[in-house]
């Protein structure tokens, strides 16, 4: 991985493997404490305390085409290796909620990446799922919510490419632009 | 600034095409990209843009292109599958070029581009 946006490209579809109805993600950064936070919450299935416990490691994972699960345990070290911190927990039952803690000027620190680009595909891809986006960076902040969009488009599918054009315009003046290229 | 004003403005618009496109149906092209951990890492991303764009440029309204979890090859990633004329076809080794072209000789002409299929790797 060589962007933090593809990390929670990557993280949310865990949520969405979880049969999540809402997952919400939110990207917080404060310059002058030199700290960014990307958090993921979701609805979904969740896991019990002793999944939660071995989940880190990449040896474990759901998935049943092979037995390494790279997922977490890399979004893991994307923050742990910036001075950072990471945290997850969950319910069975209830969710999951997964939070990376960065240093914004530490040499080891991925750079963003492409959020805008990461957001349109997740809510564009997975219409059945709703998505609360959130970016705050000193003081600013721009919100997505697609339970919003979906009541004023009625029943006109996320997937138009006029649809889509909107949104990625909507995504790169409401949420990108709050941080705006300096992460 | 892109407001969600806009977006009613826009809905009004769609309603009267929505009709016309639902009609495709039966010769439809169904395209998945894996998006796993595997997938993102090797550039899963780029490849599934560059799928969309090139089907909204040419207007392919009888493709539907979606993503998948890991498709179990992942030192072949990025994989595009796709299932058309009742047949499946696996793409290896992606890259945003390779799609552009796959779209082309492919879904639009009908000639699968055999070099890029696993078969011939």
């Amino acid at each position: 991985m060589r962007e933090l946006a593809l990390n929670i490209l990557d993280i949310a579809e865990n949520s969405l493997a979880a049969g999540a109805k809402l997952v919400t993600l939110s990207l917080w950064a404060d310059f002058a404490s030199d700290t960014m936070r990307i958090r993921i919450d979701d609805d979904g299935c969740g896991m019990d305390e002793e999944t939660l416990q071995k989940v880190t490691d990449p040896f474990t994972t759901s998935r049943k085409t092979r037995s390494v699960g790279m997922g977490l345990p890399l979004f893991k070290y994307s923050a742990e290796s910036t001075g950072g911190c990471f945290s997850i927990s969950s319910e069975k039952g209830k969710g999951t909620s997964v939070c990376a803690e960065y240093r914004i000027g530490h040499i080891d620190r991925m750079p963003l990446g492409d959020l805008g680009g990461v957001v349109l595909q997740m809510i564009a891809m997975n219409p059945q799922t709703d998505f609360l986006v959130t970016v705050e960076c000193d003081g600013k902040k721009g919100v997505l919510d697609t339970r919003e969009i979906k009541e004023i488009l009625g029943e006109i599918p996320l997937d138009m490419p006029e649809v889509r054009a909107f949104l990625k315009d909507y995504i790169r003046e409401n949420l990108v632009s709050i941080y705006g290229g300096r992460l | 600034m892109k407001s969600l004003e806009e977006l009613k403005a826009l809905r009004e618009k769609m309603r009267s095409q929505i009709d016309n496109r639902s009609v495709a149906g039966a010769d439809e092209t169904v395209i998945k990209v894996g998006m796993a951990t595997c997938g993102i890492a090797a550039g899963a991303r780029p490849v599934l843009d560059a799928l969309l764009d090139e089907a909204d440029k040419r207007q392919l309204h009888s493709v539907s292109i979606s993503q998948t979890g890991c498709i179990g090859l992942c030192r072949l990633e990025p994989i595009v599958e796709v299932f058309k004329d009742g047949q499946k076809y696996t793409y290896v080794l992606m890259t945003p070029e390779k799609a552009r072209r796959m779209i082309a000789e492919h879904v639009v002409n009908g000639n699968p581009v055999q070099e890029f299929l696993i078969g011939e790797n």
